[in-house]
């Protein structure tokens, strides 16, 4: 039987308390990222604007690094 | 560069002598992945070469599918950020196996520490903690395949999920979908004893 250590059960029990039932996948948040950003940039409330976006970047390491990666050049690059 | 509307880019770019056109967004491509990338130390320029190629690649396979809610540059930018980021990733962590990264997580050792929030809990909140802990280890036990518990452990511990993925013989969108189904069937569990994971965190804290 897996037993884990106390800090991978709580970092477990963290992203269960935020699991909700219509979370999106990578690929659907990817889709619909540089929407997102454009939304940010245009200093308007993304989160509130694509909540499912803004949910699976709060969970997702992976995709929130892509998101950051891609407003940092459009803040750049304009 | 001329400045280009997002039709404009599509039709030049599905037009037959767009040599122009690609250079222009392979240079945009360039240069959205030099400030992606800056800082890190191991990118050199070959890979710069070799990512905004293979990202020219993909944004042109891929024009029928752009839909025009942002800018065309934002959408290509996007793309060529996720090619260079998909395979630093995979550098990273060639060497490394699912197997090795679980069984760093695996505690076989009996061991458990005294404190295990940041302030030290009375006698009587250590206990509640640990019988707390051993609950949920119980329900992850309980309720979790063998191969939902290996993909939630290796990426938690910090292995992206294509990696997992690739590991697994999966891809990343059904990884993803087998552990929302994970953590929805721990949330279900947890509820139906009184054990809410906000308790639990809760107790944590205190």
């Amino acid at each position: 039987m897996m037993k884990l250590e106390p800090a991978m059960l709580k970092q477990m029990v963290r992203a269960v308390a935020s699991t909700r039932l219509d979370e999106i996948d990578c690929n659907e948040c990817l889709e619909e990222l540089d929407r997102f950003v454009e939304i940010e940039l245009a200093g308007k409330n993304a989160a509130e604007a694509m909540p499912l976006v803004h949910d699976h970047l709060t969970r997702c390491r992976d995709c929130r690094e892509e998101f950051e990666a891609l407003l940092t050049v459009l803040r750049i690059l304009g | 560069m001329t400045k280009r509307t997002n039709q404009e880019w599509l039709d030049e770019l599905r037009a037959p002598g767009r040599e122009d056109t690609l250079a222009d967004l392979r240079s945009l491509v360039v240069r959205g992945l030099r400030y992606a990338l800056a800082g890190r130390a191991s990118v050199t320029e070959q890979d710069l070469d070799d990512f905004a190629q293979d990202a020219l690649l993909k944004i042109l396979a891929g024009l029928d599918s752009f839909r025009g809610k942002s800018r065309f540059t934002t959408w290509a930018n996007r793309i060529a950020i996720n090619v260079a980021f998909t395979e630093l990733r995979r550098r990273k962590w060639k060497d490394i196996s699912l197997q090795d990264l679980v069984a760093q997580h695996d505690d076989r050792s009996g061991f458990t520490p005294v404190v295990l929030t940041d302030s030290a809990p009375t006698p009587e909140q250590q206990a509640i903690q640990q019988m707390m802990l051993e609950k949920v280890q119980q329900i992850i036990n309980d309720e979790l395949t063998e191969r939902q518990r290996t993909a939630m452990m290796a990426v938690m511990g910090g292995m992206p999920l294509k990696e997992v993925a690739r590991r697994m013989g999966s891809n990343s969108n059904a990884l993803y979908k087998l552990l929302h189904d994970a953590r929805l069937r721990l949330k279900k569990r947890m509820m139906a004893q009184g054990l809410s994971p906000q308790k639990v965190l809760t107790a944590f804290e205190t």
